[in-house]
């Protein structure tokens, strides 16, 4: 934001490649699931004692996701590295250090699934945390941008449609949706709490996106930051609807279908999507509206 | 007439997939560890019963068959063509036998057990291993029953990786690999639990069903639909029929000193 911040055009390349293979991770793990793939390799770290087995069957599922996972992770520290030499903003630095974090114990989450044998809480926590930390990683990215170094047309928060803490609750609805998500795919909970949350969520999402749309749409990135999120959403509802009729047609078959596993892995990529246009309307919000007295506009 | 009971298909998985679960689960994942956890622990085997004894000359036989009525559901054929290797050991397509009617009506793989009415006793383990072999990606036999304490032999006739995944819930669950030529593996199983699902995530079409008897007296249904149960002492008897899709059925049936009875089950879709 402040203008003395050097504009650093490799970091930010590479924080855009990060979140991009961090987005494929999803689909992967997204993959592993949907296939039935999870415990197609009993042994963790390695895969049936090697570093590479024969990628056969949903053994090519889950140690793909494996290979990607590990270059995700050999990504991460590169990102930190490179922005605990160079970066000069304190909290960029803690934020690549909670990236860090977050990867390593995804790993850990990862490998306990396998050996504990999919247990619901661990599972849904590992699906869980990917998409938070797919969001940091979106939130890398745009903290590295040049976009990000120049002057927001700032504007007041208006007294009578404040946007500074509704901005915070769509990614908490979001994160939760998600979560009821990851525990219905695990079988902790019937996919009724996920498909009930559906409304709630879409709701929260429409009414601040609403909120930004008619009262800041003044603002060039306030309103493209709510279209995003309300496009995204808006598609996301859809693709669930598919997922789960998909999942009834399919429901006496004896195993995966690909219609059923296209629809059911790109919700979740979506998910993800859904989640990282939320936060990053948080932040533009944030960046955007500052705080202090609201004013009635 | 045998008693209907709800049915529990696709046996124990879809207990996990219960509504039970409170909603607030998101940051509160670990704290249920140890509620879950428990779950996979063995349970203790009952105190020292006497050794059961069978008079052979007065030991019976539990007979009957299982009967399909209705119009027999078509099984998908399984698309295996996410490992060639598995494709090619087959000649024709292979349809999924999740239900087998036999063509004289009666239904293939119940497995059909003495739930009670048996003397508390230890009854003798067998000597020979009950064994289920994976060929051509396909679990052999796809139902089967062993005692308490009997080895259960795991065989890969297969060119091809598998992982041998026992879902049990009352006994130990293990999940573990099985490469091509690897050694044959033996497990056991210490409590009674009738069925649970074995699953390979390799191959995810493939799935067994072991039932855990604390006694010899069962058996499942084969070619023809019929069932027997031999030796078993004079007494009366609750017999249950277990089926992976249609779930349990039971029923009573007495047996008289060197007697015969029967009973039969029907199922239905």
């Amino acid at each position: 934001m402040a203008p003395e911040i050097p504009y650093r055009p490799g970091l930010h390349r590479w924080s855009v490649l990060l979140a991009f293979c961090t987005l494929l991770l999803v689909v992967a793990g997204g993959l592993v699931t949907s296939r039935d793939a999870g415990l197609s390799v009993p042994d963790w770290p390695l895969s049936y004692g090697k570093l590479m087995p024969q990628m056969e069957g949903g053994i090519f599922y889950d140690h793909g996701h494996r290979m990607i996972a590990t270059t995700v992770g050999l990504f991460t520290i590169v990102s930190l590295i490179w922005i605990w030499r160079v970066e000069t903003r304190r909290w960029m630095k803690r934020l690549a250090v909670a990236a860090l974090l977050a990867v390593i114990a995804q790993g850990v989450l990862g490998g306990l699934t396998v050996l504990l044998l999919l247990p619901w809480w661990i599972s849904s926590s590992h699906a869980s945390l990917a998409q938070l930390f797919f969001s940091t990683t979106v939130a890398m990215a745009l903290f590295t941008s040049d976009w990000w170094r120049r002057q927001p047309d700032r504007m007041p928060e208006s007294a009578a449609s404040p946007v500074r803490g509704l901005s915070l609750l769509a990614p908490v609805c979001v994160l939760c949706q998600l979560a009821l998500g990851a525990a219905a795919r695990h079988k902790a909970i019937g996919s009724i709490y996920h498909i009930c949350g559906s409304p709630v969520v879409t709701g929260v999402v429409l009414w601040i996106s609403l909120r930004i749309l008619l009262h800041y749409a003044k603002n060039r990135e306030l309103r493209l930051g709510a279209l995003v999120l309300l496009s995204i959403t808006f598609c996301q509802v859809f693709l669930g609807i598919a997922a789960y009729m998909s999942r009834i047609a399919y429901a006496d078959s004896v195993q995966p279908m690909p219609l059923m596993v296209t629809f059911t892995v790109i919700h979740v990529a979506v998910g993800a999507l859904t989640l990282a246009a939320s936060v990053s309307l948080a932040i533009l919000v944030r960046r955007n509206v500052p705080a202090g007295a609201a004013v009635s506009l | 007439m045998p008693e209907e009971r709800q049915p529990r298909a696709m046996c124990l998985v879809m207990r996990k997939s219960s509504l039970k679960r409170p909603l607030a689960f998101l940051p509160l994942f670990l704290v249920v560890t140890a509620c879950s956890s428990g779950s996979r622990t063995e349970t203790a085997s009952s105190p020292a019963l006497p050794q059961a004894s069978i008079d052979p000359a007065t030991a019976g036989t539990v007979s009957g068959r299982v009967v399909f009525t209705g119009t027999p559901p078509v099984m998908p054929v399984i698309d295996m063509s996410s490992n060639p290797q598995c494709e090619r050991q087959h000649k024709a397509p292979v349809q999924a036998e999740t239900v087998i009617v036999n063509s004289n009506g009666t239904l293939r793989n119940v497995f059909v057990w003495i739930k009670s009415g048996l003397p508390p006793a230890k009854w003798p383990v067998p000597a020979n291993a009950a064994k289920l072999d994976q060929s051509g990606c396909m679990y052999s036999p796809r139902v089967q029953g062993v005692v308490e304490g009997q080895e259960f032999e795991i065989l890969n006739s297969d060119p091809v990786n598998h992982n041998v995944h026992a879902e049990c819930a009352r006994n130990a669950a293990w999940n573990e690999s099985q490469p091509p030529r690897a050694e044959h593996k033996f497990k056991q199983f210490g409590t009674e639990e009738v069925l649970f699902p074995v699953t390979c995530s390799v191959h995810p079409w493939m799935r067994a069903y072991v039932g855990v008897s604390p006694h010899p007296f069962f058996s499942v249904t084969s070619e023809d639909g019929t069932f027997e149960l031999k030796g078993v002492p004079p007494g009366t008897y609750t017999i249950e029929a277990v089926h992976e899709k249609y779930g349990r059925k039971e029923g009573k049936v007495t047996v008289a000193p060197s007697g015969t009875a029967s009973i039969e089950f029907t199922y239905g879709s």
